[in-house]
């Protein structure tokens, strides 16, 4: 199966295409909601937005509108004998109005069990003027964590670098857009390398590393008013930004000992701490969800493998113990399971290790696939591949059975960053 | 791309130098028209290509001082056998020049993560100061900068490609 969803505002760049889909994938009638405000309804509407934030998580698939038999608005109305022989299990409906202040939006929506012809969810997601598109991806959400038991992450956020151009006239942009793709803006801009962006846990803002001044330097920059203050701009390498849970701490790494080590900064004192001390390359730290430890790249061994360290410094002990090249980390929400990029000769693929079973699994086809970043929900791995020449985003499901592609109409994309949930 | 510019700035100065100072045999004698006597430079030798103090030898294609990029193994930051003539040639300018600067640009091919490569990019400029200062240069005059990946020359994914990008440029800043 290979629909392509196709960008249907002109400001959208992305595309988004599942390469390999997930047989059991629950069917699904998102029947059109009903526009009951005044004038025309957007040409993106809420239930198409809804069922293709459905059918890229894998795990569902909706019907085409022109499929369906009727359109039902209310429970009444809906025929469940006919969606059943359709082969449809679950039917949303809903309607959008203007709230009683006739500020923003007001989507209505009930979701229902069309074999046991009974109501599983009976909501209304408010929204602010020029946010349905946001409140769409609310009522996304809501949906699959009734049908899957796991909160959705369609209303959150990606952050990634683009290169455009060659030569001297290459631009690098920091672009952050939504977890399908669209409204893409660009944060900052530069002729210098951008890389390795991070978000702070309260979604608010990026910390990324830029080579304006020539060599690597460290920003934090408010995703919505631009502010930026310089983090670090030492001698040597100033890389690999990395907070906290709690957003009190920053885990980055420094050269300027010699070598690349890990240090921790107090985010209010600007105070930093030294957590490793090897002539190796240690680097690409994370934080467990649990803030004790920080899990980081070390060629240590011979080559690189993922370490951790108490968050206080302390004995690094190796975590991943297969495998001949793994790097920069990203740790599932529940802190049990370690994406990285896995090199095996010139083949570089996603794989997750599960800390319990110490076992890998290859999520990924390659050749060249790096910078995995767990979705908040733990559900999706967004990565950095290379087609054709040139460097696209993709998302594979944690279990490796589904895996979408996100194409952005030109330039290399690399180095996403998955948000937090932004409450 | 600065270093592209400082290099170029560098061609340019060092083509200007040569004009100036060398070619017998091109048409220069109209810009000189009323100067009766030969001038005195037009005489001088050329360049022993092995003299590393002599500033002519870094646009002197049988000298080592023109050759600046030092390339390496996968994942490896040892100066192989071939390249340390090439280091030894500009350690020997540096000692030789009280204002010689020079920036080490590490860098690595695309594969493994960029700021692994960061890393090996100058683990590999710190390789090539080592073997300068080890050689007479003076730690003031470099500075090791490590674009890891993100400033390849060659955009391939082959062999060829990577070997071209896993590399280190000795960029003068003064000379």
């Amino acid at each position: 199966m290979a629909l392509l969803f196709s960008a249907a505002t002109a400001q959208a760049q992305l595309q988004i295409e599942i390469i390999d889909g997930n047989p059991a994938a629950l069917p699904i009638a998102v029947v059109p909601f009903e526009w009951q405000e005044a004038g025309a309804p957007p040409i993106e509407t809420v239930d198409t937005i809804v069922a293709n934030d459905l059918y890229r998580s894998g795990l569902f698939d909706p019907m085409a509108a022109e499929d369906m038999p009727d359109r039902p608005t209310d429970m009444e109305s809906i025929r469940f004998g006919t969606w059943r022989l359709l082969k449809v299990d679950y039917i949303v409906i809903g309607k959008v109005r203007t709230p009683m202040d006739g500020q923003g939006h007001e989507i209505h929506y009930e979701l229902f069990d069309v074999h046991k012809q009974e109501r599983l969810l009976s909501r209304i997601t408010t929204v602010g003027p020029g946010d349905l598109r946001f409140g769409a991806h609310r009522v996304a959400d809501s949906i699959y964590e009734a049908l899957t038991g796991v909160p959705g992450a369609f209303s959150t956020r990606i952050a990634y670098v683009t290169a455009t151009g060659i030569g001297n006239g290459i631009q690098y942009e920091l672009v952050v857009a939504d977890a399908d793709g669209f409204g893409p803006q660009s944060i900052v801009g530069s002729p210098e390398p951008l890389l390795s962006p991070s978000w702070t846990p309260d979604g608010r803002k990026l910390a990324y590393v830029s080579f304006e001044q020539g060599n690597s330097a460290i920003y934090l920059q408010d995703v919505a008013t631009g502010a930026r203050e310089l983090i670090s701009s030492g001698k040597g390498i100033n890389g690999a930004p990395a907070f906290s849970p709690d957003g009190r701490k920053m885990a980055l790494t420094l050269s300027r000992s010699g070598n690349p080590e890990i240090y921790i900064r107090d985010m209010a004192t600007g105070r930093t701490q030294q957590i490793t001390q090897h002539w190796a390359i240690d680097t690409e730290p994370a934080f467990s969800p649990d803030g004790r430890f920080v899990y980081f790249t070390s060629d240590r061994g011979g080559r690189p493998q993922i370490y951790r360290v108490p968050v206080g410094g302390g004995n690094p002990e190796r975590v991943t113990l297969e495998g001949e090249y793994n790097a920069r980390a990203s740790i599932s929400p529940d802190g049990r399971k370690i994406a990285v990029a896995q090199g095996r000769g010139n083949e570089y693929r996603i794989a997750v290790w599960d800390i319990e079973s110490e076992r890998f699994s290859i999520l990924t086809p390659g050749r060249l696939d790096e910078s995995p970043s767990f979705a908040p929900n733990g559900s999706m791995i967004l990565y950095a591949t290379r087609e054709g020449g040139r460097g696209v985003l993709s998302a594979v499901s944690a279990d490796g059975s589904v895996r979408t592609r996100l194409i952005l109409s030109e330039g290399d994309v690399r180095e996403p960053a998955w948000s937090p949930v932004i409450r | 791309m600065k270093s592209a510019w400082r290099l170029t700035l560098a061609l340019l100065i060092a083509l200007t130098f040569a004009a100036c100072k060398s070619t017998p045999e091109t048409t220069e004698a109209p810009a000189e028209p009323t100067e009766s006597k030969p001038p005195v430079v037009e005489t001088k030798p050329a360049p022993n290509p092995s003299d590393f103090t002599d500033v002519r030898n870094f646009d002197n294609p049988e000298s080592l001082l023109s050759k600046r990029v030092i390339y390496f193994d996968f994942d490896k930051s040892t100066v192989r056998a071939e390249y340390r003539g090439i280091v030894e040639a500009h350690a020997a300018y540096a000692a030789s020049s009280g204002t010689a600067r020079v920036t080490l640009e590490g860098h690595a091919d695309e594969r493994g993560t960029r700021e692994y490569n960061l890393g090996l990019g100058e683990r590999r400029g710190n390789a090539v100061s080592g073997l300068m200062s080890a050689q007479g240069a003076r730690g003031s005059q470099l500075t090791v900068v490590s674009y890891g990946e993100e400033r390849p020359t060659c955009r391939v994914s082959d062999e060829e490609c990577w070997a071209m990008n896993r590399r280190v440029e000795i960029v003068y800043t003064a000379r």
